[in-house]
């Protein structure tokens, strides 16, 4: 009955979606005020509806209502709870509800706090919006029901595939739909400014904190996805470039373009149409990739004909929105008129070359994932694009812009000098230098290329608080002066500053980890002893473990490094028995510096079990830095500027100072 | 500098980017690529050995050995099988009787060394390069012939 009420909820969350696409619009078009209002009271009616459907889901699967299909195919009632909840995403269907939850949280979101948007955007945003949650409520309820019944109701399930029972897995999928949809505000608001013909100022300050909202959950679901690659899939690596992955990083360096060219549309008037059509981008990307890993075109074009209807009808929604925002942009565009005029070299031309840059590495991410499925559509030849053509492509057109990032803040609007801004960075290039300097002289056999990586990083790191440290005059004047400066300074600047330094360690991390890696691959009897880098590593003994819902073979492990005793070091090797599968769990023991990373694998006919560990320097800065540059998001989305312009908040906050 | 020349700087800058985007990525996919080949194309095609490729098909049922922490097993399409040799862990999918793909490269002596072994998804599931070369000789996953291959693939060259 319950699940019913769900179908139901969804049901009229599509009836509504549809009335909200279409009078608003009117509305704003007649400007009748009375039609447009009818924006506001929908949204957040559709966001109630789409919440009770997930809610129903929700609790189907805690209760273990095997007489849904979805539970039944997904679930297991000996599942620990926290599995039961994140296992609702763990599949295409609740996956799918996911999104349009998320898709409808941030159309809610702008009609309960858009108050000082002019009515007429705000209705054609809503409208746009809404359209979203037309097609793929659509494609839910025709062709990936939730609530499908089975009957009669089986009595236990089949489980959730062991990989995805994991806390790193289960928060990524939140996150990545979090950014991904969060994409929308943005392609909304650029369809809503087309059709207005209108782009100024307070667009763009709209725009930005959305996207900025988007970019941080893109950039912390990304780190998790990575993160949990790096430790279940028993290999140690960050980063495959996958199809699955790239699907995510594509959109993540559109944003990041957008993030950017926001700013000149806010702060100069210039660059508004293109920032109109990287925010069409970005969210076609997004929906890319949902294609891309929704429809199941990933394992082969051909794997489309287990259920053709979900890819096609994806496929069409991918070329309605894109191919309609295109032709919309093409038609309305020339409207714009751009004002802020400036010299190549300034501000704002440095965020154009930083928006070329990142959008010639998108465009060869985009290639890389895209050429294998191409010509297995016209049945050419089967091929695989790995690391090794990406390494060739978005390495060398990510350096020249990570170059450029300390330099542009110091470079000023209009017109900019160049070498005055290099000579402000002479220290931090100094320090850089230094850095090449030391790792080629002290680092046994490093790589020239890892010398540089290294320069790079610091150059990055160093840079983006030596700006901060100028802004507000730190060491030039006395302290307290240099310390009102910083409690002054806007939030936006704060997060800029975070977000590069971030980028540096990220840097660093990636170039550590590639020059400095030792594995050891090995088969250990019980008592025998490896020896990776200084370390070494004893197998003291090997048991069984019995878990909730699967049995663990367990290697103790005894690790010393020199004469020092590190303790002990466990790995398992899990048999889930209802899912018939195995899962690696490797044991990870770092420093803040390096990481020890060891898994155990299976015993071989001479009694001996394989045991591989790899020392992995610098990995932990790797997810550090992107935390840290999701950190910078999220107080730049602080700034008092995203407020202003809201004024009953503004005069509570006044009131409430005398008081403290 | 007037208004028409900084508009060709921004115009130039662009065309360079591209320009050198481009470039990276014609030059990159015509290195960086792996191809995909079944046993048997890796017999009809005469790779050279030591060239990078991925190598897809069945884990033939009793032929998986370990010694040390170096595993041997053979994988086959039912017309041609290939001998591949792999040091560290398996992946936890791996299994006997069923779809596996390994890139490495061929070794002069005809066997196959391999650096990464990809056993994904449950066991309903077989990669599909893996599937699709199978359909190709006409075979299903435990090897029986099919007496109707699919009208899109090409016709076997198959006994």
């Amino acid at each position: 009955m319950i699940a019913e009420l769900g179908h139901f909820a969804l049901v009229l969350a599509f009836a509504v979606a549809c009335v909200q696409m279409v009078v608003p619009m009117i509305g704003a078009h007649r400007r009748d005020m009375a039609l447009m209002d009818v924006a506001r009271p929908a949204a957040v009616a559709q966001f109630v509806l789409i919440a009770t459907a997930f809610l129903v889901l929700i609790h189907a699967f805690v209760t273990s209502d095997f007489s849904l299909k979805l539970v039944y195919d997904n679930s297991h009632s000996t599942k620990p709870m926290l599995y039961k909840i994140t296992g609702v995403w763990g599949n295409h269907e609740g996956s799918m509800v996911l999104w349009v939850f998320i898709l409808s949280l941030y159309g809610a979101l702008v009609a309960l706090f858009g108050n000082n948007l002019p009515a007429p955007l705000r209705a054609r945003v809503l409208a746009v919006q809404a359209s979203i949650g037309v097609a793929f409520l659509g494609f839910i309820l025709t062709t990936s029901n939730p609530f499908l019944r089975l009957s009669p109701a089986p009595f236990e399930g089949h489980g959730l595939n062991p990989l995805l029972q994991d806390p790193g897995l289960a928060f990524h999928p939140p996150f990545l739909y979090t950014g991904y949809v969060g994409l929308s505000m943005a392609f909304s608001f650029a369809i809503a400014a087309l059709i207005e013909g209108k782009v100024d100022a307070s667009w763009a300050r709209w725009v930005r904190p959305w996207t900025l909202a988007a970019w941080t959950a893109l950039t912390i679901g990304i780190a998790m996805g990575s993160w949990w690659a790096y430790y279940t899939l028993g290999w140690g690596g960050y980063w495959f470039w996958d199809p699955v992955e790239n699907a995510s990083l594509m959109p993540w360096i559109v944003a990041t373009a957008l993030l950017h060219s926001a700013i000149v549309a806010e702060k100069r008037g210039a660059l508004k149409s293109w920032t109109i059509l990287l925010a069409i981008f970005a969210f076609s990307l997004s929906l890319v990739g949902t294609f891309l890993v929704r429809s199941g075109v990933l394992n082969s074009v051909h794997a489309f004909a287990t259920d053709p209807a979900r890819g096609v009808v994806i496929l069409g929604i991918i070329t309605f929105f894109i191919g309609g925002a295109l032709i919309l942009y093409g038609w309305r565009a020339p409207v714009l008129k751009a004002e802020g005029i400036f010299a190549p070299i300034s501000r704002e031309g440095a965020l154009i070359v930083n928006n070329l840059l990142l959008s010639a590495a998108a465009v060869a991410v985009f290639i890389g994932t895209l050429y294998p499925l191409f010509l297995d559509a016209i049945n050419g030849p089967k091929i695989t694009v790995g690391a090794p053509f990406f390494n060739m492509t978005f390495g060398p057109i990510m350096v020249p812009l990570l170059i450029l990032v300390p330099l542009g803040p110091f470079l000023g609007w209009k017109r900019a000098d160049i070498l005055g801004a290099l000579q402000r960075l002479i220290g931090v290039g100094a320090l850089a230098l230094v850095t090449f300097i030391g790792v080629m002289a002290f680092v046994s056999k490093a790589p020239w290329l890892a010398g540089l990586g290294m320069a790079l990083a610091v150059w990055l790191f160093f840079g983006a608080f030596y700006e901060l440290a100028v802004r507000i005059s730190l060491f030039k004047g006395p302290l307290d002066v240099s310390l009102r400066r910083a409690r002054y300074l806007p939030r936006a600047q704060w997060g800029m500053t975070f977000a590069h330094a971030g980028l540096g360690i990220v840097v660093a991390g990636i170039v550590g980890m590639t020059a400095w890696r030792h594995e050891l691959v090995t088969a250990l009897k019980v008592g025998e002893s490896a020896k990776l880098a200084g370390y070494t590593l004893t197998l003291d003994k090997v048991g069984l473990r019995e878990g909730p819902n699967y049995e663990a073979i367990v290697g103790v492990i005894h690790i010393r490094e020199g004469d020092r005793d590190l303790g002990y070091m466990m790995p398992e090797k899990r048999n889930f028995p209802v899912e018939q599968q195995e899962k690696t769990e490797a044991r990870i023991r770092t420093n803040g510096f390096k990481d020890l990373y060891v898994v155990i694998g299976s015993r071989n006919n001479q009694g001996a079990w394989t045991v591989r560990a790899y020392e992995n320097n610098f990995a932990p800065w790797i997810w550090g830095g992107a935390v840290l540059m999701a950190f910078g998001g999220f107080v730049s989305l602080t700034d008092r500027r995203y407020r202003v312009g809201a004024p009953v908040r503004a005069r509570a906050r006044i009131i409430q100072q005398p008081a403290e | 500098m007037t208004r028409k020349n900084r508009r060709a700087v921004f115009i130039l800058t662009g065309l360079a980017i591209l320009g050198l985007a481009v470039g990276l990525i014609l030059y990159a996919t015509s290195s960086g690529i792996t191809f995909f080949y079944s046993p048997s194309e890796m017999a009809q095609k005469h790779i050279a050995p030591g060239t990078r490729v991925r190598l897809g098909g069945m884990v033939e049922k009793g032929s998986v050995k370990q010694a040390g922490s170096t595993v041997t097993f053979k994988v086959t399409d039912f017309v041609d099988t290939m001998t591949v040799s792999y040091t560290g862990i398996l992946p936890d999918l791996f299994r006997e009787g069923q779809g596996v793909v390994c890139e490495g490269k061929l070794l002069p002596n005809g066997t196959f060394l391999a650096d990464t072994v990809l056993a994904k998804h449950d066991e309903k599931y077989m990669p599909p390069q893996v599937a699709d070369a199978l359909k190709k000789v006409g075979r299903t996953k435990d090897g029986k012939l099919i007496k109707e291959p699919s009208a899109s693939t090409p016709e076997p060259s198959n006994p």
